[in-house]
């Protein structure tokens, strides 16, 4: 009895606020809107800049779209917003098509990259012109512009001009100039890129308890891969206009499905093998340059009849021991001898020379009180099986240094 | 020895020890003054002989000083003429700088912002209009009165305002254009995200930032209509503009009240040009 009704007087409490001042006058908990692309491409002088996308935001979520310039991150970002129209395909906001909407009938805000600021208005009237296009009469305007200075953080700030703040100052005010008008999708457009590694942590946090707050859909666009897990709910990443992996960011990150996947989120040692023999739960991978790993046969995707296959680990799960020491029972052991090691404050970076005829990448928490070997100790590698992956190597003909981002 | 002549041969400005010029200072700020003088002495010449006294009562300019008075600026529109075509070269400006501006800036606009497939124009248009700042201007005169002649359209101020527009239309696209070439879109993109249709992204957002360049092409429309002789000689018929009534009376003697005119014009214009330069100062 208590709880239910609790909850129930708060939302007949909520439902007269919005029937009396005909707009819900709390910030919190807006209604938002999930997302939806079918099949949507864009093609820009021949090249497809999106290819046959199909995704789907679910409402209230933090969703990231993450991969390197020219993904086509950007221009799917564009085409929700109505900046640009889709070549083929829909795209649908909370189940209505808007694929052909201009972006001023689209129940959409965006944060751009530059801001874009109006440099002719103060921080009052930027925030404000989006509700001044709805009619909302002064007082009202007034309220919700000073509560959204407030929700970023940024009182007194109304008579302000833009070009007197600071950069991570401009962005706050581009999100609220956003989030006053209550959208049921925020986009934004690589925020952070303007600002410095310290102010960008902090926006981070920020940005996601903002997002938790107001309870809309975000769809975030980066290229940095440590962003997009910090808040993610779920991510993309994509490459060439399409996308190579999604899910929420641990699984994407643990169990990487492409080659691309594996090297732009995070870092990986991807050896390059063949499948040497499947024995029930494990299965044996040959590597090329001698040796072999044993990968959990539940991680091997569909390979198409094809063999050949990258094997991969992540640095930070293989363990650096001193030759003779016991290995753990179901984990793979390769020999090697220290080339490199790095010490980075939070830890030791190694790469290792290996029995498998190429360099693994280690990486070790600087915890205290454990093995640290020198460059020219040898050394044995261990990691456990379930910790390795396995990944369809990339056809020969593409690069992967396009991988690098910006 | 070797490595000082190749220094010495290869960067000679490099091993020059540094002279201290104590006269070079000197140079930049005396040419400065030498131009300055020389572009304002006529002006202040006119200035000066606009308070002047005449001989015998004679109301007409002499360039020998016989004393001081203020008598022109009490009677400046004494002169049977002169006050009517100054209030016509007045109405001419305010008239051709309202239309050109606005014609002005809506081609500047379009050539900003499209391209051959949607605006196949764009180049002949480029070209037309460098033609028309560079074209000689007794050419255009000649033509427009050939024109007007040929069509039988009666020479007055609609043919004068016609000529007008038509040279400084292109003063103002190429002022207006310069201000836009910089112009960031995703501050209009910013305002249709916002819920601004296009009509109230123009007034709101676009026409605000580039008012600079609009307000510094209008004034150069309006400078130069004031001032325009050669246009105006060929159109006016029955009414002649400032100009072209004072090129007039230069042949039977100059009333003093030409010279106060003169001065007046040239203080609203120093007027403008300090607005203008604060304008062009004021950042997008």
């Amino acid at each position: 009895m208590s709880i239910k009704s609790e909850g129930e007087a708060e939302a007949a409490l909520s439902t007269r606020d919005v029937k009396t001042s005909g707009r819900s006058s709390r910030i919190a908990n807006l209604e938002s809107a999930d997302v939806e692309f079918v099949n949507v491409t864009k093609t820009f002088n021949d090249t497809n800049a999106v290819e046959d996308l199909n995704l789907r935001v679910e409402a209230g979520e933090f969703f990231s779209l993450l991969g390197p310039s020219g993904c086509g991150k950007t221009t799917s970002l564009r085409m929700l917003g109505g900046f640009e129209d889709p070549t083929l395909g829909r795209i649908l906001l909370g189940g209505q098509d808007v694929t052909n909407l201009p972006p001023y009938r689209r129940d959409v805000n965006t944060v751009f990259q530059s801001y874009a600021l109006f440099p002719h208005l103060n921080v009052y009237e930027n925030v404000a012109f989006g509700l001044r296009r709805q009619r909302i009469e002064k007082q009202e305007i007034k309220r919700r512009v000073g509560e959204m200075l407030d929700v970023v953080d940024l009182p007194n700030f109304e008579k302000r001009q833009s070009s007197q703040l600071s950069g991570g100052q401009q962005q706050r005010v581009a999100l609220a100039r956003a989030l006053v008008n209550q959208p049921k999708l925020l986009l934004l457009d690589e925020p952070m890129s303007a600002l410095d590694a310290k102010l960008r942590r902090q926006m981070q946090i920020e940005l996601k308890r903002i997002q938790t707050q107001v309870g809309i859909t975000f769809l975030y666009v980066t290229h940095d891969q440590e962003e997009a897990m910090t808040m993610s709910d779920r991510l993309a990443v994509m490459w060439h206009g399409r996308v190579e992996g999604m899910g929420p960011p641990k699984d994407v990150y643990d169990s990487p499905t492409t080659e691309f996947v594996a090297s732009f989120l995070g870092a990986s040692n991807l050896l390059a093998g063949r499948i040497d023999s499947v024995a029930g739960r494990r299965t044996v991978v040959a590597i090329d340059g001698g040796g072999s790993v044993v990968v959990p046969s539940d991680r091997v995707p569909d390979l198409a009849g094809s063999l050949e296959v990258k094997v991969g680990v992540r640095p930070e799960k293989i363990g650096i021991q001193a030759v003779g020491t016991p290995v753990a029972d179901a984990h793979n052991a390769v020999n090697g001898r220290v080339r490199v090691s790095t010490f980075t404050g939070v830890g030791n970076q190694y790469i290792v020379e290996t029995a498998l005829g190429v360099n693994v990448t280690v990486y070790a928490q600087n915890i205290g009180h454990q093995f640290a070997p020198r460059s020219g100790d040898d050394v044995v590698l261990t990691w456990p099986e379930e910790h390795t992956f396995i990944v369809k190597p990339l056809p020969k003909s593409i690069e992967m240094n396009e991988t690098e981002g910006d | 020895m070797s490595l000082l002549e190749r220094t010495t041969s290869d960067e000679p400005a490099l091993v020059a020890p540094p002279r201290k010029r104590r006269w070079g200072r000197f140079i930049l700020p005396t040419y400065s003054w030498l131009v300055i003088a020389y572009l304002v002495f006529p002006i202040i010449l006119m200035i000066f002989y606009s308070f002047n006294k005449v001989y015998n009562g004679i109301p007409q300019v002499s360039f020998s000083w016989i004393g001081f008075t203020t008598e022109w600026y009490r009677q400046w529109s004494n002169v049977p003429g002169l006050t009517p075509a100054f209030w016509l070269s007045i109405r001419l400006a305010l008239v051709s700088t309202a239309i050109s501006t606005v014609l002005g800036t809506m081609l500047a606009i379009a050539l900003v912002r499209y391209r051959p497939p949607r605006f196949h124009g764009k180049v002949i248009v480029e070209q037309v209009i460098f033609l028309n700042i560079a074209a000689p201007e007794i050419v255009m005169g000649a033509s427009l009165l050939g024109l007007f002649v040929s069509f039988n359209i009666g020479r007055g101020f609609l043919t004068l305002v016609l000529a007008h527009v038509m040279f400084s239309i292109a003063y103002v696209t190429v002022t207006v254009r310069a201000r836009l070439s910089g112009f960031d879109r995703s501050l209009e993109e910013a305002a249709y995200d916002l819920g601004a249709t296009p009509r109230v992204t123009f007034t709101r957002v676009t026409l605000p930032l580039i008012m600079p360049g609009v307000l510094a092409g209008a004034l150069m429309a309006f400078a130069l209509s004031i001032d325009d002789f050669v246009t105006s000689n060929f159109l006016s018929g029955s009414s002649a503009p400032f100009p072209v009534w004072v090129y007039g009376v230069t042949r039977v003697g100059i009333p003093p009240q030409v010279f106060v005119f003169g001065t007046a014009i040239f203080t609203v214009g120093i007027a403008f040009a300090i607005m203008s330069i604060v304008l062009a100062r004021k950042k997008v």
